[in-house]
């Protein structure tokens, strides 16, 4: 049993407040309609590279969590950011990833290792504090406002599939310049604060 | 004050920290690892953020930019050259003021890099050119003068620079 994708965020948008979110691919398309908000980091220029621009993103603001909603075709492109992110140690990251087995951006054409690669498994042996895995959408909401307040970096692999409903792609939004300088003004205005060590 | 003729990574450090730089992703170079990377370890106005492939670094100096935070990716020319497709994508077609310094690996001191027996010296001139990303070649001591306005124009202009260090700082 999987999750459709957009179930599965929208339970995640009602309860952001005012976490930044970095998103990539069609999981960006999607949240962007989902949770609209000038947070949304969605400017990384090379697929695989959204852990990373989070690790950045949660270093410069270590006031803010950090949610980044990657894929698993990108993670395989960039493993060694989960080693990287691991021995950094951001407490404010969430690391999420959609599985649905495939590169789906990309023709449908299934990822080596799919069904047997273990996401949540490399993260914990890569060194995150904690690491989750939800096929069930109730379980993931019952489990979301206790992940919320955990110190991090943490890992959730969501399994997932599309979704029925297909929402417009906006791809200024997610690369302009435009948008860009508004996240930064954005968080430019939200006033530093100590840093978290745990919501909960 | 002392006349200095060695290109010394305490200058170059001086160099960063006054340009704004208060983070530094990295990845082991030849050239500077050992006294440019472990000094910048060693100092406590700057943290070293250690990762595993160098266009990782990329994105976080990336995502540093986006908090209002100033970085620098440490790096060889071999790292550059797997970094291709991440400096395409975020920093010169996303408009990331990505600063790069990069160790030529096999560079001959006093030789121009385009005269160097180095074929990955040779070619990452003509690369960066390629792909019109700005460069500054750091070799004299008087050199590190030039890492400054570098740092600051990259910022100004929304645009990558790299920093090429020509022989190993002490």
């Amino acid at each position: 049993m999987v999750m459709n994708r957009d179930e599965c965020l929208q339970a995640l948008a009602r309860r952001r407040d005012d976490q930044i979110v970095v998103a990539v691919y069609t999981g960006a398309q999607e949240w962007i309609h989902f949770s609209p908000s000038d947070l949304n980091y969605t400017f990384a220029g090379a697929m695989g590279q959204g852990s990373s621009h989070a690790l950045g993103v949660a270093l410069g603001r270590p006031d803010r969590q950090v949610i980044v909603l990657d894929g698993d075709g990108s993670l395989l492109m960039n493993l060694g950011s989960l080693v990287s992110i691991a021995h950094a140690a951001p407490k404010n990251l969430i690391h999420c990833v959609c599985e649905n087995g495939m590169y789906e951006t990309n023709g449908g054409v299934p990822i080596p290792g799919v069904g047997v690669v273990d996401f949540a498994g490399l993260a914990r042996a890569a060194g995150y504090r904690s690491a989750y895995e939800f096929e069930d959408l109730d379980a993931w909401e019952q489990s979301l406002d206790g992940i919320l307040g955990e110190e991090g970096p943490v890992f959730v692999t969501l399994k997932v599939k599309p979704g029925g409903t297909t929402y417009p792609n906006d791809f200024r939004r997610l690369r302009s310049v435009e948008s860009r300088e508004a996240f930064k003004q954005a968080l430019a205005n939200q006033p530093r604060e100590g840093a978290i060590l745990s919501r909960g | 004050m002392q006349a200095v003729d060695v290109l010394t990574a305490d200058a170059i450090i001086r160099e960063i920290k006054r340009a704004g730089i208060r983070f530094v992703a990295a990845v082991p170079d030849a050239t500077t690892s050992h006294y440019l990377l472990k000094g910048l370890m060693r100092d406590p106005e700057v943290r070293v953020v250690q990762v595993c492939k160098e266009d990782e670094g990329v994105s976080v100096c990336s995502g540093l930019y986006a908090t209002g935070e100033r970085a620098l990716l440490l790096m060889q020319d071999t790292g550059l050259f797997d970094s291709l497709n991440n400096v395409r994508g975020t920093a010169v077609e996303n408009e990331f003021p990505v600063c790069m310094m990069v160790g030529l690996l096999g560079k001959e001191p006093d030789v121009k890099p385009a005269d160097s027996k180095s074929y990955g010296v040779r070619i990452t001139e003509p690369v960066l050119d390629a792909m019109g990303v700005t460069h500054t070649l750091i070799e004299q001591p008087d050199d590190v003068e030039k890492i400054g306005p570098a740092i600051d124009a990259a910022y100004a202009q929304l645009a990558p620079t790299v920093l090429l260090i020509g022989r190993e700082p002490r």
